[in-house]
Order: C-alpha cells, then structure tokens, then sequence
C-alpha cells in the first residue's frame, strides 16, 4: 500500500545509544488525514522531524525509506532533498509563540517562503498572503500583516502559522500537536480550520497529538505508538469501537469524558505497560545484529 | 511509561584541561618565580644585549628566551610579570563581580525603584568611553597597583550589572520564586537561596572573562606607561619595549605577546568549561 | 467557612500603553468578583486565557494585592495584610503550580525542595516528613537525591504536591496542574489529589481550562470569563444544565473521543 507519503521500517537511533524510533511504518493517502497517537516520549515529533529532514543533529536514521510521492528522500543528495521537501511540505508546529520570529513583522514571515523557494515576485506574494490570511479568517489583514508577532493573541498567531504551512500549496502537512498550547475553546477553532483548509486544498495531513478526543474528530485514521513503535495502525470508526492491543484501550480508559464522571480515570494499567515493553524488548533482540 | 529521551554524559573536555593546565603554571610561575627564575629580571648586563632564544644561533647559553636590548632575560621577566598579570586578575575581576553582580542582582531581582535608579545609573555610567575614563582616573589617582584595579572595577562593573540583572529578571518570573515565598520565604532570603544559585553559572563564566579582560587592561596601561611605577617587569611594558627593537629581536615582543594571549584565552575557556562542569542541569 | 471573596477587584498598570508624563492606565484583570469557598470543599475554577483564573488564585493566596473588594480566609481578613503578618499564616494555604519545568529550582534536590517551606515554618523532624511526602505522593523515597530534570513530567508534578502537603496546609490551590501532562500522568495526578483531599481534610480550589478534568475531581464550579463570575454551581447541576452562555460554550468545545458524534 502506498500513499502520498509512505514509511517503511524506518529506524533512528541516538548516535551510539538508544533507538528513538523502531521499524515504524505508515501511510497517508493523497487528501487524507492520518493521526499519530502517543504519550509524551513515544517518538511521534521525531517521525515528523525525520520526513521533514529536521532531526536533531544526535539522531541519525539507520535504516528505512520516507517515500514522498514516489521518490525516497533518503537517496537524494541534500540539496535536492531540501529542495524537494520546500516544496511539496509543511509544518504547522507547536508553539506559535515560538515559531514566529519576534522581531520581524508578520507580511514578511508568510511572503518568506513564497519568495525564497518558490520565487515568486514580492507583490504577488504580498496579495497571496493577504488572501491566506482571510482564508484562516483573520479579520483585518492589513492590519495584521503590518503587526508583530507579540501583538497578537495565541489563537491568532496559530492562524498565521496555519496560512504560512499552506502558502506554498503543499502536498503534504505535518501538524506537530498544534493545539496544544491553546485554551480548549480556541482549540476547537483552530482544528476545524485546519480541517477545512486541509478538504478545501485537498492536502495530506499527519496529524501528531496525544490527545485521542482532537484524533477522533479531526483524522480518517491513525497510528497508536510506544516507545517508537507502531502499536496498532486502524481507521477511526473500527478503533474507537474496538482498540485491539491493550495499550490502545488503556489510553481510551486513561482520556476524561465528562459524560462518565463516576468512572474512575484509569492510568495505563502496570501490566498493560509490562506487555507493550515486552514487545518492544523482543522487537529489539529480533533487530540486533 | 518509558521515556526515549536518554542522557548524554560529558567527559572533562580537552578545554578544560588545556585552560586550567595553563593557568595553573602560571600560578606556579607567579608564586615561584624567585626560585624558579634563572636570572633577576632586573639585573641589565649590556653586553649580552639581544641575545636571540636558545635554538638560534648565537644564543648566550641559560638566557632561554633570549634577552631586551639593555640585556635582561626574558624569560625571567616574563615569570615576574605573571605576578603582576594574576594579582591585577583575581583582584580586579572579583571586585568587579562583586560589585556589579550585586548591583544587578538587586536590580533584577526586587524591580521597582532600586532597578530604576540602578539601571539609570548603569546607563549613564556607560556613556562615558572606557579607555578615556580609565586614563583620567589613573591621571588622577596616580599610577600603582590599586589605581588599575579601581580603574578596572569602575569601568567594568556595568558588563556584570547588565547581565546578571537580566538573568535575575528571568528567574524571578519562575515559579519556584513564587513558591517561596507561598511557603513564606523573605524576598531577600528567596534572592539568595533561588534566584543566586541559579544564576551563578552566569557569573562565573563572566568572572573569568573579567578576568582575562583585567589583564589586558593591565597590558594596555603598562604598554602607554600609566602602569605601575616601578620598573618592575610588566607584560605590557614588555611589550612596548619589544615594539622598538622588533626587527632587530623579534623575540622581546613576541613571547610576552604569546604568553598574554595563552593567558586571556585560559581565562575565558575555563569559564565555559567550568560553568558546564558543575552546572547539574545538563544541557 | 474557608474563603469568603467579595467583590474582588484587581488591575495592572498597562506599561504598554503608559504616557510619557503621568500614571499609565490600569488593565482590568478580576472586575468584581464574589464568591464563598466551604470547608472541605473541591472548588473547580474554569476560564479561559485571559479569564483572570491565574490571578483570581494568586489573589486567594496573596501573591497579589486586591485592588478592589475582600478576601478573608478562615474569618481573618487577608485583603490588605502586610508581608510580615502574612507569613505566620502561609503555612495554612498553600499552592501547586502549573509548570513543573519552572516550579522547581533546577538546581536544587527534590528533598530541598520539598524541605524548604518546612524549615520556614519553623517545624522540625525534616527528614521524616521528606520521606512522608514522598510517600503520600507514590513517589520512592530514593527521589529525594534527585534534580528535576531527572524526573518526568509527571514526577516533577507529584514532587510539587509533596511539597504543598508537606506543611499539612487547610487550603490548596491547584493552578492548571494537569495541563502540561500526557493523559496517563494526568489520571494518576487526578487520582492522586481526589485520594489526599480525602485522606488529609483538605480544601481545594482546582483552576483548570479543560471541563472535563474538572467534572472528575470537583463538587462545585466558579466559571470566570473576563474577570468576571458567569456561573457558579454544583458540578452536576452545571453540566447537566448550563445556565450562561459562555458555559454552554466551553462544554461544547471538549472533544469528546467519539468519532460519530459531531462537534456542536
């Protein structure tokens, strides 16, 4: 099965010590939304990082292929591989406070990336940014493109974000938990904006997260992963009816659904943790050399 | 659950011995350099007047690095005037941490108006061009040791208040300060026991930048003369001296220039290297 | 009666906007806020960024001075008491705050952390009650030896509840303490406070953007938007029948881990 973009057994390692990532594989369809679901320290940013070619300099990839529509990134000569990335992805991050530079206005920071890679003319890139920025529905827009970062409220820089990732009309749309930070109000803005800018630009879209209630309502399928292995892959419907591995159904258990307030909120049980250690411990004896 | 994130331990860096080895023969040099100093500095003998170092021909034998043009040993000299190098770095570089740190530290820390009039004053005090106000105050105090480590004290304390006065800034929006002083903690109590320590690895790594700064200042006064009196061997001095005689005997400038830069550059390192050596927040 | 809060009122000169000559103009954060907190209640305190919750609580524990209103806490009027006369009773309430990266020194040990207020407060048998904490917060004795950064998330969160119980405090005020954690180490945190308000009679005021924590651990609900109260009730008649509209709002945003429902 292939997609738009397709990991295949990919493994990364900190250089000389623990692997980060084990023989993970996963496929998001042209147009689709796939979900990547895990606690904090299961690896889900570094999947993210390594198609986008933005590993941290301690990681490397040791073996596995990222197939971005058709080509493996990692034969490609780093030039080129940049180039093509540039291109066809795109990153909506976690912080908008951080991902905004604080001291450049704002029309600068979204025209960037149209002028340098794909270089378009200032103007035309000025009157795309402005036509971005309603998209997200951003009222005043002149205003705000003449603004700096700092003087906007969260909600609003995370709308910017999005308007930059889909400037260049990419293909593919890595979202890092970019809800995370926002009140559950704004939250609730800001997913079903990324979901219509994804149905309306027909856009792939991997949608990293640890929280399984934004998963429900924002992906077609997902990912479940522990400690960087895939634990169990399903589409929405089939998994929120019926988890398969123990681990999925005790994060379903662990999540608060104010309609149940008598239940008690259960943390991953210790054997439900000592069974998903156990595969990945014999997934490791099986990979060793 | 299990946590990929691993630890990365640090050995002691080459950086840190190469620094610290250095500056420690010099220390060994300064205490020691009656006893280990084959000549006395002082002692002019004009017949053995630039005289090159040991490996060239024509080299007076016991004169390692050669000798000046009124025949003094450069080698001894150099060892002299490490003396004069680490006092006027130890001295003036804790004075100016002292002051400067504390200032910034209050500054940062308590906000209101004690970081009003510390930080005004701090502007101003900046305004006026270092090299000038150093050579006034020496015009004015005379020269000798204490007038260039005041000179260095008053010049340099604003680098620390600067900087410490942010770092104090931002720890004191964390919320362990809050949490103090929820359990009760005085502000001056929580300053010392929260915001200080975590804001020592700062100071010491700007102490030993003071500290290679201190010498060169001390290089720079001795080499326009407005050093110490007597004629007692400076770096700097020599280095003036060096100046004139350059193409004739080379020697005379460059190894008190050599030595002067190895000296800067110990202090400086030693400062990161140990900031990060005994920092337990690993980075 | 815990804390009686009547018409609270706080604001912040605006720097931003501050003339040249003259006082700079106040931001209004709480404008009037009113409220009572019963003995051995669990009071959830709901709002968005900008609602005031933060402030509202650091009000309650005199980390701010009211601009405006009352506070009395246990009968003593706490509104304008000075620095000195506050710290005798700080060891009676106490906070958790919310981010466990910048809640704990870094620099020093999880069993100075803990032991600090402690000392403080003028009590002795440190050691012991260390280990007491530590155990009251499912955490092995062994941690005391530990810096921050060796711990998780959720450990260096337990390591703040220890340190909040450890004076054996009447009132705790939770401050967005599960908003940071992954939903394994939130449930064990919940758990872990349901389980010592029981244990030890405390009070405790739970401020929290996310409804549906607040469902699982508290019997009464302040929502606050823009400083001021919109909505104050028992939990389950809240949620069962929203009387403002604001309320109505943040139930409708939860996400709700069911793809077949629609989102309102």
């Amino acid at each position: 099965m292939s997609g738009y973009l397709s990991i295949r057994n990919l493994t990364v390692r900190l250089k000389g010590g623990a692997t980060i990532l084990r023989d993970v594989s996963l496929n998001v369809g042209a147009g689709q939304v796939h979900g990547l679901v895990g606690e904090s320290g299961a690896g889900k940013s570094m999947i993210g990082k390594a198609v986008l070619g933005t590993l941290p300099r301690a990681l490397e990839v040791v073996s596995g292929q990222i197939v971005l529509d058709g080509t493996d990134l990692q034969t490609l000569p780093p030039k080129e591989r940049r180039r093509r990335i540039g291109a066809s992805a795109a990153l909506i991050p976690q912080d908008p406070l951080t991902a905004l530079n604080p001291s450049k206005r704002i029309g600068p920071q979204i025209t960037r990336r149209l002028v340098d890679i794909l270089g378009w003319p200032k103007v035309a890139a000025e009157a795309r940014a402005l036509e971005l920025l309603e998209e997200v529905h951003i009222p005043d827009p002149v205003r705000v493109m003449r603004s700096y970062p700092h003087e906007l409220s969260g909600g609003m820089r995370q709308r910017i974000l999005i308007a930059s990732a889909f400037a260049a009309e990419p293909k593919l749309i890595i979202a890092d938990e970019p809800t995370t930070a926002l009140d559950v109000t704004v939250q609730k803005q800001i997913l079903r904006l990324i979901s219509e800018m994804q149905a309306r630009h027909d856009t792939a879209l991997l949608f990293v997260t640890h929280d399984l209630g934004v998963v429900s309502k924002v992906c077609d399928t997902l990912s479940v992963l522990y400690a960087g292995k895939v634990v169990e892959e399903a589409n929405m419907h089939r998994f929120f009816m019926r988890p398969i591995h123990p681990y999925s159904a005790a994060l379903l258990a662990a999540t608060p659904t104010y309609t149940n307030p008598t239940g008690s909120l259960t943390p991953v049980p210790q054997a439900v943790i000592d069974g998903v250690e156990r595969e990945v411990a014999e997934h490791d004896m099986r990979a060793a050399p | 659950m299990r946590d990929a994130r691993g630890e990365v331990k640090r050995p002691i860096g080459l950086r840190l011995w190469l620094s610290g080895g250095w500056l420690a023969l010099l220390v060994l040099a300064a205490l020691c350099a009656p006893l280990i100093a084959p000549h006395d500095p002082l002692m002019q003998d004009l017949f053995l007047g630039r005289m090159p170092p040991f490996w060239m021909d024509g080299a007076e034998p016991g004169f390692w690095l050669g000798t000046d043009s009124l025949g003094r040993d450069v080698l001894s000299r150099i060892l002299y005037g490490a003396r004069l190098a680490l006092i006027v770095a130890l001295v003036a570089g804790s004075l100016t941490c002292l002051v400067g740190a504390t200032l910034g530290l209050i500054a940062g820390y308590y906000r209101g108006w004690p970081d009003r009039i510390i930080s005004r004053f701090v502007d101003i005090w900046m305004a006026f061009p270092p090299v000038l106000f150093a050579i006034l105050l020496i015009a004015v105090l005379g020269p000798g040791l204490m007038s260039i480590i005041i000179a260095i004290v008053v010049i340099d304390w604003t680098r620390f208040a600067r900087v410490i006065r942010a770092e104090a800034m931002t720890q004191g929006a964390m919320d362990y300060v809050a949490s103090a002083q929820v359990a009760g903690r005085t502000r001056f109590g929580t300053m010392l026991t929260e915001i200080l320590p975590n804001v020592l690895p700062t100071i010491v790594a700007l102490l030993t930048l003071e500290m290679g700064i201190a010498v060169i200042v001390e290089a720079i006064l001795s080499f326009v003369n407005l050093s110490i009196s007597t004629d007692s061997p400076t770096w700097g001095g020599m280095i003036a001296e060096g100046r004139t005689s350059v193409h004739q005997a080379w020697w005379v400038l460059v190894f008190p220039l050599i030595t002067l830069f190895l000296t800067v550059l110990s202090f400086s390192q030693l400062g990161e290297g140990l900031k990060d050596r005994f920092d337990p927040v690993l980075r | 009666m815990m804390y009686e809060v009547r018409d609270l009122r706080l604001s912040f000169p605006d720097m931003a906007h501050k003339p040249l000559i003259g006082a700079a103009p106040r931001l209004e954060v709480l404008k009037g806020v009113s409220f009572d907190v019963h003995k051995g209640a669990v009071l959830g305190i709901v709002g968005g960024s900008g609602s005031g919750k933060s402030t509202l609580g650091r009000a309650m524990l005199r980390l701010l001075e009211p601009t405006g209103g009352t506070i009395s806490f246990d009968g003593t009027d706490i509104t304008h008491m000075g620095e000195d006369q506050l710290r005798g009773m700080r060891k009676r309430f106490q906070m958790i705050f919310q981010d466990p990266m910048s809640s704990l020194n870094p620099r020093r040990r999880v069993g100075g952390i803990i032991a600090g207020p402690l000392r403080l407060q003028g009590l002795d048998g440190l050691p012991g009650r260390v280990d007491e904490a530590l155990d009251m917060v499912g955490l092995p004795r062994g941690f005391a030896q530990r810096y921050p950064h060796e711990l998780s998330g959720g450990q260096r969160q337990r390591v703040g509840i220890a340190r909040a119980i450890a004076l054996r405090p009447d009132f705790i005020l939770a401050d967005e303490i599960v908003s940071g954690l992954d939903v394994s180490s939130q449930a064990q945190v919940l758990n872990l406070l349901g389980e010592l308000v029981r244990d030890l009679g405390l009070t405790l005021a739970f401020i929290s953007h996310d409804l549906s924590v607040i469902r699982r651990l508290c019997n009464r609900v302040l929502v606050l938007h823009h400083g001021e109260v919109v909505e104050e009730g028992a939990t389950a008649a809240l949620f069962d029948a929203p009387q403002a509209a604001y309320t109505r709002e943040l139930l409708g945003a939860i996400p709700l881990p069911d793809p077949h429902q629609p989102w309102g």
